[in-house]
């Protein structure tokens, strides 16, 4: 049976505004969401089932303010919910030992995650994690179709290329060219009925710590103009002023 | 004094100039980095003199023909010595940077744009904070491009080691770009549209701007989501692609912060739009106030006259 898991996270609404405080990044008025990428992981891995049979369970890690990601992944249709306990900041290595860990517990033919998580915008999950299991791995994907293998579509050099992956693999999902499913009202329902499995991983110490967050640096104000004559001038500064051209 | 290795970004030519910048983020860390060149040819490498490296490296092995992360990681790592890793933080070299990582135990901090005394910031949230991390003991770090300067002079030559590693994935085709231009996430200068473009087809006006200065064609998520023909390839913005080039036009683009998430780096900003209360124009250096059709055929005009 191909067991398939999708990696979701909990990150701040893309459209909220940020806010610092004493050198943090300030979350408490923000509501919180899956992360857009992980959106189009869940639907891959959907369809990787509807293709050829199995199971999807989604898997996160973070403290129980995150089970509502799991719950939203559950109405859409994923199998199972887990939840490695965690209320620590994890460096890439120790997130990724424990990533590693729950998969294999759990058991996986294939890992979907998204392509990067919208609150670092790293995209090491994926990758590191394939690494550490010795399995094969492709970023980015924008599309797939499903067999005893996977053929995926990811952005190469001068276009597109389409890879055949042998399983098991770890697949970074980018936004694809197809609508992701929302949620219906028995989808909801059993949602909110469903457990989630909780598990927890010790993780090794981490060697990359936080120092601060602050707000990027304000723009000094800009030269504005009225009007498309303007442009003239403007290209002239690009070139004589930036030196750009 | 920590040893700092350099991965080389790579074109089909040869080294890509903004390998010298790596090498000056690598230099913050002290010494003369040791530049890998990743290649199937040895006199690649060549090309990565002057870049400033301490010693360059050509990595020669057939697994580096096409990507594949599981290979690449594998053959740079058996010829890498011990220590920091500085790689480009372009897409394929951030999968390569997190896969290298994992491969040595140890952690990855992505997209750096500072370097200072072992303190690496990034962006997080999409360019809406900043974020300054605490590094102890070799990390692999991936560096932006267009924040560093190029280093210049070190080695003059290359010595070659054969190296190998095992290939999981393989090609089965090549999906050649409809258009010979450049993708946003490789070029250094973008001209952008948005829904204030009225039609998909005015994107014609962008291209043609586009070939006179040798820029991409970028779209923000309002367009390529109201218009079929514009591809989500040439979307900018948090769920497209985040560019930070010398120059970006955003003609008709409102500056939705989602939009601003993906091109709020960029060295310098043109904001062409009628709406004077447009977002976009708070973080633009130079603002124009201005309807497309009248700003674009005079900036177009200029543009041809200067690149003659």
């Amino acid at each position: 049976m191909t067991t398939i898991i999708v990696l979701v996270k909990q990150v701040p609404d893309t459209n909220a505004k940020i806010a610092v405080n004493n050198g943090r990044v300030d979350l408490s008025a923000v509501k919180m969401v899956m992360s857009p990428y992980d959106e189009f992981a869940v639907e891959t891995a959907l369809r990787h089932r509807e293709a050829v049979g199995g199971e999807v369970t989604a898997l996160t890690v973070g403290g129980p303010a995150a089970e509502k990601i799991l719950k939203d992944a559950k109405a859409i249709g994923v199998d199972h919910i887990v939840r490695i306990d965690s209320a620590e900041e994890m460096d890439s290595n120790a997130l990724q030992t424990v990533l590693t860990k729950a998969v294999q517990d759990l058991g996986a033919t294939v890992v979907y995650c998204g392509k990067s998580a919208a609150d670092t915008g790293a995209g090491s999950t994926g990758p590191g994690l394939a690494e550490r299991l010795g399995w094969a791995s492709v970023s980015n994907i924008i599309s797939a179709t499903f067999s005893d293998s996977i053929s995926a579509v990811a952005p190469g050099s001068g276009g597109n290329v389409k890879l055949s992956v042998p399983l098991p693999a770890v697949l970074s999902c980018d936004k694809g060219d197809f609508k992701v499913r929302k949620p219906n009202v028995k989808g909801i329902m059993q949602a909110k009925k469903a457990s989630v499995e909780v598990h927890s991983i010790e993780a090794p110490a981490s060697s990359v710590t936080l120092v601060d967050q602050s707000l990027p640096p304000a723009k000094p104000a800009g030269k504005s103009y009225q009007g498309g004559a303007a442009a003239a001038e403007v290209a002239q500064l690009l070139r004589d002023e930036a030196n750009v051209l | 004094m920590t040893q700092t290795i350099v991965i080389a970004e790579m074109t089909t030519n040869g080294v890509h100039s903004s390998t010298a910048e790596l090498i000056t983020a690598a230099m913050t860390f002290g010494g003369e980095p040791t530049l890998i060149v990743p290649c199937t040819d040895a006199s690649l490498a060549d090309s990565a003199v002057g870049m400033g490296a301490g010693s360059i490296i050509a990595a020669k092995s057939d697994v580096f023909a096409n990507y594949d992360a599981s290979g690449w990681a594998a053959a740079i790592d058996s010829v890498a010595p011990v220590g920091t890793v500085i790689t480009s933080a372009s897409p394929q070299s951030k999968d390569l940077a997190a896969r290298l990582a994992a491969k040595r135990n140890i952690s990855v901090v992505q997209d750096a744009v500072k370097i200072q005394n072992n303190t690496v910031t990034s962006p997080v949230y999409s360019g809406k904070a900043m974020q300054s991390v605490s590094i102890n003991g070799p990390t692999v770090i991936s560096v932006r491009s267009n924040i560093f300067p190029a280093a210049t002079g070190g080695a003059s030559s290359a010595s070659v080691l054969d190296t190998t590693g095992k290939i999981e994935t393989s090609v089965q085709e090549f999906m050649a770009r409809a258009s010979q231009r450049l993708d946003v996430s490789e070029a250094n200068i973008i001209i952008s549209g948005g829904r204030g473009m009225g039609s998909p087809d005015n994107f014609s006006h962008l291209e043609a701007i586009a070939d006179t200065i040798g820029a991409a064609v970028g779209a923000s998520r309002a367009a390529v989501d109201t218009w079929e023909p514009i591809p989500h390839s040439m979307q900018v913005g948090q769920t497209g692609k985040t560019v930070n080039p010398n120059l970006y036009i955003a003609v008709g683009i409102s500056g939705a912060i989602q939009h601003l998430a993906g091109m709020r780096s960029s060295k310098y900003i043109v904001a062409i739009n009628k709406d004077a209360d447009a977002p976009i124009f708070q973080h633009a250096d130079y603002g124009i106030v201005a309807t497309w059709e009248e700003a674009l055929p005079v900036l177009h005009d200029s543009l041809k006259a200067m690149m003659g």
